[in-house]
């Protein structure tokens, strides 16, 4: 028994690793990748539980991937496990960002290094821009007026006011629990 | 005192993302180039450029380099650590209500505002890059000191994503590309 839960955890802590060294593209992509090994290959969770775990995931703060790794750890082996899958899931990127980092105070004076990261940061603005105008047409398209006045307040205060981004997000949460309760007045007295 | 201040920093951009990687952006951007000057406009670009080309959540990602910079390899844990411990503690006491959690009006209502203040603070912290490398970070915004290579590059990008929906990692490489060969051109 003890040593088949030794083996699981090891099992746990060596897909976290794979998964998380060899992901681009942030957390949707890795919750796939989750889905495929703990739902399809080891069978330790069913699907509709997965479904869950990642609207749990996005919808908590911190990173998708971290939130994924907590809650699947947390299902296949309760508080070691957790403990397991978020080292699994936080180790490849620290070393890799390390290794970069040192290359990077070596190379960020280098002339043709800077060049190719100047270019990039143009690709970078790019890709975020792109995100973010395609997230902002779909709350424009859900005609919520509350919700299109919140998102236009959050860009006039952050980007013309430089009020801090926590505040905003406090504010924003704040509208949403106000109109939970003006909700619920309405419909008590329905 | 600066272990301290990393930790602090960390726990709020992993506090206060909601929403994955690139709502962490404008929070990691507030806190380590307006709040503590660890990073200039220009090295937080480099982080950006980094963290979406390696692997693994931006915040960690962010935490590691902005870590190891400040205060070497306990800088990266504390910070590291430090942006995890809010989803530790929120996540598995979630996990043990998951099941009411979905259908409480109350929090959709709350997740559901969220979202949009989201959205304008990441367009925001794209809309600063776009000016950092439009004017080189002068805050003087006119014709004469305008980078045209780099917003000739950044429009052929962004015309690129939305038309044709190239892959954004893709999109970098070749931005990289083009920023070395118009460098050698003399021209960027």
């Amino acid at each position: 028994m003890e040593q088949s839960r030794g083996k699981r955890l090891l099992t746990l802590f060596f897909s976290m690793l794979a998964i998380s060294a060899f992901t681009f593209g942030g957390g949707f992509v890795i919750v796939t990748f989750m889905k495929r090994k703990f739902v399809d290959e080891l069978h330790w969770i069913d699907e509709q539980e997965m479904l869950d775990m990642t609207a749990l995931a996005q919808s908590s703060p911190g990173a998708i991937a971290v939130n994924a790794a907590i809650l699947v750890g947390w299902k296949a082996g309760g508080l070691a496990g957790m403990a397991v899958s978020v080292l699994g899931t936080i180790i490849p990127p620290m070393v890799i960002l390390s290794v970069i980092s040192v290359f990077y105070q070596l190379f960020a004076a280098n002339r043709y290094v800077a060049l190719v990261l100047k270019g990039m940061s143009c690709g970078v603005a790019a890709v975020i821009l792109d995100i973010s105008v395609s997230l902002g047409l779909k709350v424009v398209q859900a005609r919520q007026g509350v919700h299109l006045a919140v998102m236009a307040a959050a860009f006039a205060a952050t980007f013309f006011f430089g009020v801090n981004v926590v505040w905003i997000i406090l504010c924003a949460a704040a509208v949403g629990a106000g109109m939970a309760l003006l909700n619920r007045k309405e419909g008590g007295k329905a | 005192m600066t272990l301290l201040q990393l930790f602090l920093s960390f726990v709020q951009i992993g506090l206060f993302s909601v929403g994955g990687g690139y709502a962490a952006i404008p929070l990691i951007r507030n806190q380590t180039v307006e709040v503590h000057h660890w990073l200039t406009a220009g090295q937080f670009m480099d982080l950006a450029a980094i963290a979406e080309m390696t692997p693994g959540p931006i915040a960690v990602n962010g935490a590691t380099f902005v870590g190891l910079r400040i205060a070497g390899v306990p800088g990266a844990v504390i910070a590291t650590f430090g942006c995890i411990l809010p989803s530790l503690i929120i996540v598995s006491l979630l996990a043990c209500v998951y099941r009411k959690y979905r259908e409480l009006p109350m929090l959709q209502s709350v997740l559901a505002s969220l979202r949009p203040a989201v959205v304008a603070l990441i367009f925001a912290a794209g809309l600063n890059m776009l000016l950092q490398i439009a004017f080189g970070g002068q805050s003087r915004i006119a014709p004469d000191n305008a980078q045209w290579a780099g917003i000739a590059l950044f429009a052929a990008a962004f015309a690129a994503l939305r038309k044709w929906k190239t892959n954004p990692i893709l999109t970098m490489l070749l931005c990289g590309a083009g920023g070395l060969a118009l460098g050698l051109l003399g021209l960027f």
